[in-house]
């Protein structure tokens, strides 16, 4: 299929960007969206122009590192990551608006890579739990209930990619911050922390100038991974326990 | 990294439903009591001296009313407040905009700020004309609400400025009953159905309501 991609060039975090216009042919269907793009800047190095430059890693939705808004849509018309979207959603002769993530918690670095750090910083501030290393421990010692387990098990598939910040009116990581802590809340080894964790990544997403919920859905739709937006009532609901119980207000 | 409820955006928004939810209480009250007006003048008018009496003997004349008012002005202050600080926080947060636009979100959750800041004038507007009387049309008669009411309504601005008014409320309740109840962490997955039909239900009943006086003086089922 021949295409007609729109693309917006950026040369660095200072520099003025805006949407170039390119021509690809001979995209197959069942090309993923990232071989079109490698199609594109296979004939952009051979031409001597400077290639696109987009995140990727794994290219299996697993890792989060891939992005773009494509035609408006975080992680374009599928629900799935940009690795995973195929051209066959596609059809011959379409126009195809492609952006980075739009946040002022996630700067352009260059063309459609932003940078995501501010979520590393999210997760510093209490995004894990304090087990004694060693041996790994008996797998029974710990019970956890198995509703508590599929909850855990659904936050936790959360890939930090950023979709729900870029789809979010407002550049809220309200939904990213919500699975981060439900995943670690709900299980007894994430207990000790479970005030500090709420009430830090909460304070550090608003550092980091993430804006608030407006519970507007956005971010549920785009998410590749359907964490739901409950999600985010449920962290509203541990914040306002933490702030509670906790005697840290 | 401590945070307290008036520095966190999530704190901020726990303030702006929980007055929210205090001022949707008041007016399903206060909607209720205007119904009484299609049982007469003097109904109305001595539902509204019982409103100044409320309370006594333990309290004195007016006192409730003037609690009443306290707290209603201090939760309008509380929501506009957070609302302007929210808003402003959320616009920084996405300063640009995406060259594909799409259409997203449903009205009633496009509108909330428009439609808070229509319902915020609306406050100023309707205590100057049936409180104060400084806006009202003819001369404003303390101790007779009735009148003042039929006077208001017999002008065809006081008429849409009050339905518009009303309108942009059943839409911000539509959405702000909903969300509160997301803010304070008692939606849940069950419950979200039951939550929407009763905030569509409350934003329904509040508008019909209201909306049935002006109404019944244009047509002059009360006059
Ligand atoms: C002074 C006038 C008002 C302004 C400026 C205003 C503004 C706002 C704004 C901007 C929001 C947030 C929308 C969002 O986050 O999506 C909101 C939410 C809300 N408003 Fe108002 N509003 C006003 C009056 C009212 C009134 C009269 C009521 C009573 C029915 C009300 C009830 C609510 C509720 C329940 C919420 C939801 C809070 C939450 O999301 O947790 N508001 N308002
Ligand atoms: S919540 Fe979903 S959209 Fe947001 S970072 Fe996690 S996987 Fe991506
Ligand atoms: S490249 Fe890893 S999720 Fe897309």
């Amino acid at each position: 299929m021949k295409l007609t991609l729109r693309v917006w060039r950026q040369k660095n975090a200072d520099a003025d960007g805006a949407m170039s216009t390119y021509e690809v042919d001979g995209i197959s269907a069942d090309m993923s969206f990232l071989e079109m793009l490698d199609t594109l800047n296979e004939e952009l190095i051979l031409k001597g122009e400077d290639p696109v430059a987009f995140d990727h890693d794994c290219r299996e939705g697993i890792c989060g590192a891939c992005s773009l808004v494509i035609n408006g849509d975080a992680h374009g018309p599928e629900r799935t990551t940009t690795c995973q979207l195929h051209m066959r959603s596609f059809e011959d002769g379409d126009t195809i608006d492609i952006e980075p993530w739009r946040a002022s918690a996630f700067p352009v670095v260059k063309d459609l890579v932003v940078d995501r750090s501010a979520f590393d910083r999210i997760i510093q501030a209490g995004g894990y739990i304090t087990a004694p290393t060693g041996a790994a421990p008996e797998a029974h010692a710990t019970p956890v209930p198995k509703p508590d387990a599929d909850f855990a098990f659904e936050h936790a598939e959360c890939i930090g990619c950023g979709a729900c910040v870029a789809a979010c009116p407002n550049g809220a990581a309200m939904l990213f911050t919500s699975a981060k802590i439900n995943h670690l809340n709900v299980l007894p080894q994430g207990a000790p922390e479970r005030e500090t964790r709420v009430l830090d990544m909460v304070g550090q997403m608003d550092e980091e100038g993430f804006g608030g919920c407006t519970l507007t859905g956005e971010c549920a739709t785009a998410c590749p991974k359907g964490i739901p937006l409950v999600s985010i009532t449920s962290m509203n609901k541990e914040w306002l326990r933490a702030t509670r119980t906790s005697g840290k207000r | 990294m401590t945070r307290t409820m008036w520095d966190s955006s999530v704190g901020k928004k726990t303030v702006m439903a929980v007055s929210g939810l205090i001022m949707l209480a008041y007016l399903v009250v206060h909607m209720l009591g205007n119904l009484k007006i299609f049982f007469g003048s003097d109904e109305f008018n001595d539902y509204a001296h019982w409103l100044r009496t409320l309370g006594e003997p333990f309290l004195h004349y007016e006192w409730a009313l003037w609690i009443i008012r306290v707290v209603l002005v201090a939760a309008v202050v509380a929501h506009a407040t957070s609302a302007y600080q929210l808003s402003r926080r959320d616009i920084r947060a996405r300063p640009t905009k995406y060259v594909h636009k799409k259409p997203r979100a449903s009205y009633a959750t496009r509108t909330m700020r428009w439609g808070g800041i229509i319902l915020g004038l609306f406050i100023v507007w309707h205590i100057l004309d049936l409180t104060t009387g400084t806006v009202h049309p003819d001369g404003f008669q303390t101790g007779h609400p009735y009148q003042n009411v039929i006077d208001t309504f017999s002008t065809w601005y006081g008429n849409v400025i009050y339905i518009v008014a009303m309108l942009a409320l059943g839409l911000h309740v539509r959405h702000g009953f909903w969300s509160a109840a997301q803010t304070l962490g008692v939606g849940s997955r069950a419950r979200d159905r039951a939550l929407k039909v009763t905030a569509n239900v409350l934003a329904l009943v509040l508008t019909v309501g209201f909306v049935s006086v002006p109404v019944a003086v244009m047509t002059g089922v009360v006059s």
